[in-house]
């Protein structure tokens, strides 16, 4: 008796599982959505920071898109560089185009000693909420404010305040050139720039648009507009616009003649060797 | 039990230093520099070239579009340059600098001190001279005037408030224009009623001005449908929503109007400058500033023409007193700090406030928020401050709008209740701004 009810029991529940799988089968082939197996093929490619560096929503929504795209020029992922890119155009069998590595840029050099303070700020420690306020708490209205806006959504740990000049300070190795930080700044200070061979680079450290006078007073180390860097370029690749010049770096052939020749020292150079002092150069043509 | 609104408020102390002191006119500068952007809304056009010559109250700037405000001189003299100037925030705008010749008025401006009490204008002719002159709302929120008394199809309106509530510690001005201009004020909201076509008239005052509230009770006799009330004291009671609250007991939708219950408010200042520009024909070029502080010798209220540096203004208080921390810009709760004495006097400048350095920091701020939820029973609008901070720090900006942030007036109610002197305006601000740009986004 007892054998019987197990029996029943047991049948009815297989055959109530075998009705089920059947049901769940028919409807799964009905609504059966196909994904392209590409996709999950390029998103195991990418770095899966989720930086939103390539302009979609995260890898998986670049890689939709990648697979989707007829035309694959335009895109790029700045964290995973040209191998990454490389491989994932070969997931989707296209040729990819190398770019040159950039780097995120503060075009800001106003250390205390060269911008001094007019006023202290006392509120929210974000530049952002700054900005809304007032211009700065020094007399240059476009420089950095130092609240560290663009530290906090670098997720590659690659930019830091400097707690000596209270400016960001990208890290070579870690920047991705994702450019989130150039989208946290509100003051538009940081900037995209090619690398340059063994991180050689030259650029106008300030984004001031005042007038010469004005921008000296306010600053130091502020460009003054005063036209010697775009006299001194050969390769004609520095314009000033607003009273600020700008170097093109398509265009720089790293020759460094517009460092020498600025007065205020607002064009900085990055990674290159230092140079030989005057003297040493006289005291070596006198004995040669 | 005096009338007030049933929600938060705070008691900042009043400290009316300038209550005592009657209105002087302050002398002319050397030259004032005009701000094409006084107003909320779209700038003005400037329709003068440098090297022209103006007088007081010619058109300088043209209100471009409805939420826009025209710009008159407020000075007779050559325009110097439209150059940018620095304004109060220390970012530079674009403006007309004028330089004083003489006081030559334009014609048609009515400068005698007798009170014009006919109204013979039909309410669109109304609506069309305050246009004209350029007024704004001079509480500080500097709204064109114009837009406010449009009313829109399908909506009527049975009660004009007028705000003479000063809820700010500090400022004097329209409590001195409430004692030294009431029939000039009592003409003006009747243009205002008739413009509006409303029946009632109610002055709402905090209790704290008690001569006013005598005064004008006294004068309103004269006039039919205007009533004089007085408020309990309680910051911020001069906000548009709370004082409707606190007198009609009704309550704007979140995201309304006024005009959606029926109501439109009005200040005192506005007001006054509406009689000036329908019954005498003079544009908005001057208003009067509360110049205050502890350690100012002479606190005072002036009539200034619109584009006197702020330093002249504090000359004439007798200079800057030593030990200055901060001068601010407006009220010492909505004010904000000036970057530099030489920004020119605006349409929305109620006062001028200097604050010794040991007044001018907020308190050293702790290091986190401990929800014992003070700012939450500030709040008067019903929003929870400390939660809207803490999703501002963390961008959750998408998480503020059901919050209802855009509600957010920024009184600051919510920073000074703060027992760790937490920046929580800052970052509802901010979050405010970014759930704008949201709706704004989607919108489009």
């Amino acid at each position: 008796m007892s054998y019987s009810i197990i029996i029943s029991t047991v049948l009815m529940l297989s055959a109530l599982g075998v009705l089920a799988a059947v049901v769940l089968y028919l409807v799964a082939q009905k609504f059966k959505v196909y994904e392209d197996p590409r996709i999950d093929a390029v998103e195991a490619v990418l770095p899966g920071a989720n930086c939103g560096g390539c302009g979609y929503p995260g890898c998986r929504g670049f890689a939709e898109a990648f697979v989707k795209a007829d035309d694959i020029t335009d895109m790029f992922c700045p964290p995973g560089g040209n191998a990454v890119f490389a491989a994932a155009a070969k997931v989707v069998g296209k040729d990819a185009v190398a770019q040159d590595p950039m780097i995120a840029v503060v075009r800001c050099a106003g250390a205390p000693q060269h911008r001094p303070k007019t006023s202290v700020y006392n509120g929210a420690s974000s530049c952002k909420s700054a900005t809304t306020i007032f211009s700065g708490d020094t007399g240059c209205q476009f420089g950095c404010l130092g609240l560290g806006d663009c530290v906090e959504v670098c997720k590659f740990d690659a930019i830091h305040i400097d707690v000596a000049t209270g400016l960001p300070v990208v890290s070579e190795e870690n920047c991705t050139a994702c450019g989130a930080c150039i989208k946290a700044c509100p003051k538009s200070i940081i900037e995209l720039r090619k690398k340059g061979p063994k991180g050689k680079r030259i650029f106008v450290s300030c984004v001031n648009k005042d007038k010469g006078g004005i921008a000296k007073k306010s600053c130091a180390v502020a460009c003054i507009g005063c036209n010697l860097c775009v006299k001194a370029c050969p390769h004609d690749s520095i314009v000033i616009e607003n009273f600020l010049a700008y170097i093109d770096f398509n265009k720089c052939k790293l020759c460094r003649k517009c460092v020498e020749v600025c007065p205020t020292g607002a064009i900085l150079e990055a990674n290159f060797p230092p140079r030989k002092k005057k003297e040493e150069v006289e005291v070596g043509s006198e004995t040669a | 039990m005096l009338k007030t609104f049933p929600k938060g408020g705070v008691h900042p102390a009043e400290k009316k230093l300038s209550a005592s002191r009657p209105i002087e006119v302050l002398p002319l500068p050397e030259q004032v520099s005009i701000p094409i952007a006084q107003h909320i809304g779209t700038p003005a056009t400037p329709v003068v070239a440098k090297g022209d010559s103006v007088r007081v109250g010619q058109l300088i700037a043209k209100s471009n579009g409805f939420v826009s405000a025209n710009i008159h001189s407020s000075v007779s003299g050559v325009v110097e340059s439209l150059d940018p100037i620095l304004d109060s925030s220390g970012y530079k705008k674009p403006a007309i600098t004028i330089k004083i010749e003489g006081d030559e008025w334009m014609e048609g401006i009515d400068r005698t001190a007798d009170v014009k009490k006919e109204i013979s204008l039909s309410a669109e002719e109304l609506i069309v001279k305050i246009n004209e002159a350029g007024i704004v709302g001079l509480g500080g929120a500097t709204f064109p005037s114009h837009v406010k008394l449009a009313v829109p199809k399908g909506k009527k309106v049975d009660v004009l408030i007028i705000n003479g509530v000063e809820c700010e510690p500090y400022l004097t001005s329209d409590h001195r224009l409430m004692l030294e201009k009431a029939d000039e004020l009592m003409v003006g909201i009747m243009v205002l009623k008739k413009v509006l076509g409303a029946e009632r008239a109610l002055i709402g005052i905090e209790n704290n001005k008690r001569d006013a509230i005598a005064h004008l009770k006294n004068v309103s006799t004269g006039y039919p449908g205007i009533e004089v009330y007085p408020l309990r004291v309680k910051y911020p009671q001069g906000g548009e929503k709370q004082l409707i609250k606190a007198l009609i007991k009704r309550e704007v939708p979140s995201g309304g109007l006024p005009i959606d219950v029926g109501t439109v408010v009005h200040n005192v200042g506005t007001t006054l400058a509406v009689y000036e520009a329908v019954q005498k024909g003079k544009p908005l070029v001057e208003r009067i500033v509360t110049i205050t502080g502890k350690g100012v010798k002479n606190p005072g209220n002036y009539l200034v023409r619109i584009g006197t540096p702020i330093s002249k203004l504090i000359e004439a208080a007798g200079g800057l007193p030593e030990d200055v921390g901060k001068v601010v810009n407006g009220g010492p709760m909505m004010g904000k700090t000036i970057n530099s004495v030489e920004a020119p006097v605006t349409k929305g400048t109620s006062g001028v406030i200097l604050f010794p350095s040991k007044e001018s920091l907020r308190g050293e701020a702790q290091p986190s928020c401990i929800r014992c939820g003070k700012c939450v029973a500030a709040c008067p609008m019903g929003l929870e401050p400390y939660l809207l901070n803490q999703l501002a720090q963390r961008r959750l900006y998408d998480r503020m709008e059901p919050e209802r942030v855009v509600d957010c007036m920024e009184c600051g109610s919510c920073s000074f209740a703060c027992p760790a002197n937490l920046p929580l305006l800052d970052y509802i601000r901010l979050g405010k701004a970014e759930v704008f740009a949201m709706i704004r986004a989607r919108k489009s």
